[in-house]
């Protein structure tokens, strides 16, 4: 029983689905390890963010720059996606059919692409405050940090895309399954960085 | 108009960029020297790609090379050329800091290089032997034997070893195009701002040091993953982690620090490349830059890299000094835990690269100490490879030659390392040439040997014949006393107050010790000679040599219980392992070489061109960016996202090697060994010794 059970932190599918043999599931193995390489440099960015604080240069600082309003509607998107992307998973591991599977897919890939459009509006809105990265040390930390989290979305979302072709093309065969499960963990990966972001650039800076 | 599709089409490249262009336009003879010296190196750049690509030809090899080499996923090869980039580079690295050292030699009030040019000189010098040379050598070996030491077929994840590879290579090509269109960054190895930025630098010198280091970084990244998730995943059963052998304990420790010490780089690289292509301030000295932080992040990476270095040879040695001492290595789990104490030590000592930058006398005290605990892990592993040694009949071989000149050696480095670990010395002596001494009395007898003690120890694995013993004692013996000659003067230079990267000096002490800095270097480039000839007269002299029997130092771990070179697959049956240095034990209960109840069907990686797309898209992006041809930048871009995404669909991902073949193929060998006569140690060097030891008698080696 507990031998079965997990071949890698995270949701395992299971004897109930044998094709997705054992060398695939390493793979998820190998991306857990890849997400903290990914984290070390999401907590560097972070530190750094915070050391520039201060290095405004007479330039606008997060008082003038933040609007909390837009900041927290972009976190509800992001979170329920997260939510609809575990519902996916669920329909993965329980469901024959695809046919919820892939519903609750795109439903996660409206929410990721409605994320990235709303936070270029916000970019796009301090840029018209004069929030631009050439003007202080501190709007080039936040430019180098939030921007990241947003190019993670879009790749996400782009691999969401190809998965879903995936699907089209070969059926959910065990190289979709597992393609899945690892998206699945980037995924939730944003949404925790995310979650960082919320609290320590915006609120953070806010103090 | 007319001057806008060039400048759309080359960028910012121009004839200026030819290294010879400017000693055309104002011939003195200064500048034709200089121009002669770099324009012969961009010339044996060209000439040398172009030899390669008229020789592949010339031998019909395309084909070969295509789908035996550039293709293949197994990791044998992949580590093989891992160590070809790693040779040939080093051969550009050396010759460079020849030409440093001669610079040196004549420096007293002149000397015949430009400033330009040195600066060139020590920061690709640099730059090469920690990413170009050490990583992709020491990424080799771990490739081509950890597999094989833990008893698996291949890596986990073996398109990304090639994707790893064609990022070193894009890297690599990098930094040798750079000699044809001049010039390379002259802010170091470190490439500390805001000397790198591009208000104090704007050409694209810094810029090819930037893709290039991050090229190679990301390649470290997806290595480290590699080997640790192999290493967690693939062991042959009964393999458990205090079975593994020490090299696969190093490679573990060193993946671990790959993962969590590569992207400190990436980070800094990055943000510096953001501040100088889209007037970004992170580490710019106006508007809220702070250098500090780059400073920071380079040293996060810089220091578990030096780990990264150090940890595979530790791991080597030991490997060597167990086999031909022909006795188990003393104190395994001291050694192991050593090595986790040293590899979580490398994450909290940074500080002690910038004692002098500002930060309060509590502080330096905090990371001197720090510091100076490596000793005690490092100075227990030199403990346990001296018992080792201890009542062992050792056989003097290269690889060993090689280990005790790295005993030696590597000891009295150490205790420079504790002089500089103190920072009330280090502020008299840091950025003098004592700190140069110091690191390279480190990595020379501590990478380097190991490196080359590998090569010997693992080449007849590898390619199926030994080395040349005479040459290889002459390569090793040069490299031992070139060593001491070019570094042992820069340590009283260092304390005489010669700084670091001195293009020229007024100071007329220096001159006998630079003399014999210069001459030692002319050992070292003898060396080198050496290395090329022992392998020349090893390829003519190679059916001497033979060595299909798989086994020729009376090894200890599993690689040698396959035949030389191993099949594709590595194992036909994959073994069970029942104790420490697994086939010593299975060849004392006589269990070597039996014939497999069973074949079963080998399922292996199929063919795949993704690492070649890699290289090359990676090269075409840096250089791209380095001379903003964004036309270069976005095909590249749109190229390797596209070969990604069609990777993700490709299904036919493995291919089936058939149980007769494997059958077909052990029996085979299995015939061979059994025709081979069996030497005892004392025949070790002899022609006769073809890879079949005497078995042992009472556990003791013949």
């Amino acid at each position: 029983m507990t031998r079965t059970a997990m071949r890698h932190p995270g949701l395992n599918l299971g004897p109930a689905h044998a094709d997705a043999e054992d060398t695939r599931e390493e793979m998820i193995f190998g991306f857990w390890v890849f997400m903290m390489s990914d984290f070390v440099i999401f907590g560097l960015l972070f530190a750094t963010y915070v050391v520039m604080l201060g290095g405004t240069a007479g330039g606008p600082g997060p008082h003038e720059l933040f609007e909390m309003k837009s900041v927290f509607i972009e976190t509800l998107i992001l979170l329920t996606s997260s939510f609809t992307f575990g519902m996916a998973s669920l329909a993965l591991k329980y469901r024959e059919d695809t046919k919820p599977l892939v519903i609750w897919l795109i439903v996660t890939l409206l929410l990721g692409v409605a994320f990235i459009a709303y936070e270029l509006k916000d970019f796009h809105t301090m840029f018209g405050k004069g929030g631009v990265p050439s003007r202080s040390g501190f709007i080039s930390a936040f430019f180098s940090l939030v921007p990241l989290h947003g190019l993670h979305v879009l790749a996400a979302c782009i691999w969401l895309i190809a998965l879903l072709g995936q699907i089209a093309v070969h059926g959910l065969d065990s190289f979709v399954k597992t393609g899945l499960l690892r998206l699945a963990i980037l995924w939730h990966f944003l949404d925790i960085v995310w979650i960082c972001i919320f609290s320590l650039v915006y609120l953070g800076g806010l103090t | 108009m007319s001057g806008d599709l060039p400048d759309f089409i080359f960028g910012k490249l121009d004839w200026d960029t030819l290294p010879f262009w400017d000693a055309l336009k104002d011939p003195t003879t200064f500048k034709i020297i200089n121009a002669v010296i770099s324009g012969g190196a961009g010339a044996l750049v060209v000439l040398g790609a172009l030899g390669v690509v008229i020789l592949v030809t010339w031998l019909g090899k395309w084909k070969y090379l295509w789908s035996e080499w550039l293709t293949s996923p197994d990791h044998k090869k992949i580590g093989i050329m891992f160590i070809v980039i790693a040779i040939v580079m080093l051969a550009r690295a050396v010759i460079e800091a020849v030409f440093m050292r001669a610079q040196q030699a004549v420096g007293l009030d002149g000397g015949f290089l430009s400033p330009e040019h040195f600066g060139e000189f020590f920061t690709t010098h640099g730059t090469i032997m920690i990413f170009f040379m050490a990583m992709p050598f020491l990424t080799g070996i771990i490739n081509y034997v950890m597999p094989l030491q833990i008893g698996a077929r291949d890596l986990s994840f073996p398109v990304m070893n090639q994707i790893s590879l064609g990022l070193t290579a894009a890297g690599a090509a990098i930094v040798m195009i750079s000699l044809v269109f001049t010039p390379f960054s002259t802010g170091g190895w470190s490439g500390y701002p805001p000397y790198t930025e591009r208000a104090y630098n704007p050409g694209p010198g810094v810029d090819y040091w930037i893709w290039a280091v991050t090229l190679s970084t990301l390649s470290s990244t997806l290595t480290g993953i590699n080997f640790a998730v192999t290493i967690y995943k693939k062991r042959a059963p009964g393999m458990k982690l205090f079975r593994m052998p020490l090299f696969t304990w190093t490679a573990l420790t060193t993946a671990i620090l790959m993962i969590f010490g590569m992207p400190p780089l990436t980070v800094a690289t990055a943000l510096l490349a953001l501040d100088r292509y889209l007037d970004f301030h992170m580490f710019t000295s106006d508007l809220g830059g702070n250098m500090m932080n780059y400073v920071n992040l380079f040293w996060a990476f810089g220091h578990p890299e030096v780990y990264i270095l150090i940890l595979p040879p530790f791991g080597i040695f030991s490997e060597i000094f167990s086999t031909f001492s022909g006795k188990r290595i003393f104190g395994y789990p001291v050694l192991v835990v050593a090595t986790i104490c040293i590899s979580i030590l490398s994450f909290i000592v940074w500080l002690h690269h910038f004692f002098t930058m500002g930060q309060d006398a509590a502080v330096n005290a905090a990371f001197g100490i720090a510091t100076m605990l490596i000793g005690i892990p490092t100075g227990v592993k030199v403990y346990d490879w001296m018992l080792t040694m201890y009542r062992g009949r050792v056989r003097l071989s290269v690889p060993m030659i090689y280990a005790i000149g790295f005993i030696m050696l590597f000891v009295l480095g150490g205790l420079t390392g504790i002089i500089l670990a103190t920072p009330s010395v280090d502020y008299q002596v840091h950025n003098s040439l004592f700190l140069i001494a110091h690191f390279h009395n480190m990595l020379i007898p501590g990478l380097l040997f190991g490196m080359l003690s590998a090569t010997n120890f693992w080449f007849p694995k590898a390619l199926g014949f030994r080395l040349e013993e005479r040459w290889g004692r002459r390569a090793a013996y040069s490299w031992i006393v070139g060593f001491m000659l070019a570094f042992f003067p820069l340590y009283v230079l260092g304390v005489l107050g010669m700084p670091r990267r001195s293009l020229t000096f007024f100071e007329p002490a220096y001159l006998p010790w630079t003399l014999i800095a210069g001459f030692g270097a002319l050992v070292i480039l003898f060396a080198m000679l050496c290395l090329l000839i022992q392998l020349w007269v090893s390829i003519r002299d190679r059916h001497q040599n033979m060595m299909t029997a798989g086994d020729p130092w009376d090894g200890r771990s599993l690689e040698w219980s396959t035949s030389s070179p191993p099949p594709e697959y590595n194992f036909p049956v994959i073994p069970e392992v029942h104790s420490r240095d697994a086939y010593m034990s299975e060849k004392e209960q006589g269990k070597a070489h039996q014939v497999p109840d069973e074949f079963p069907d080998i399922v292996m990686p199929a063919n795949s061109a993704m690492g070649v797309i890699i290289a090359v898209t990676g090269s075409a992006m840096a250089f791209g960016l380095t001379w903003y041809i964004w036309w270069l930048v976005i095909l590249a871009g749109v190229v390797t996202l596209v070969a990604v995404i069609a990777r993700g669909f490709v299904r036919k991902t493995t291919r089936v090697i058939s149980s007769d073949e494997v059958r077909r193929t052990h029996l085979a060998w299995l015939e061979c060994v059994r025709k081979t006569t069996p030497v005892d140690r004392s025949k070790e060097q002899s022609p006769e010794n073809q890879g079949l030891p005497v078995p042992p008698v009472n556990g003791a080696v013949q």
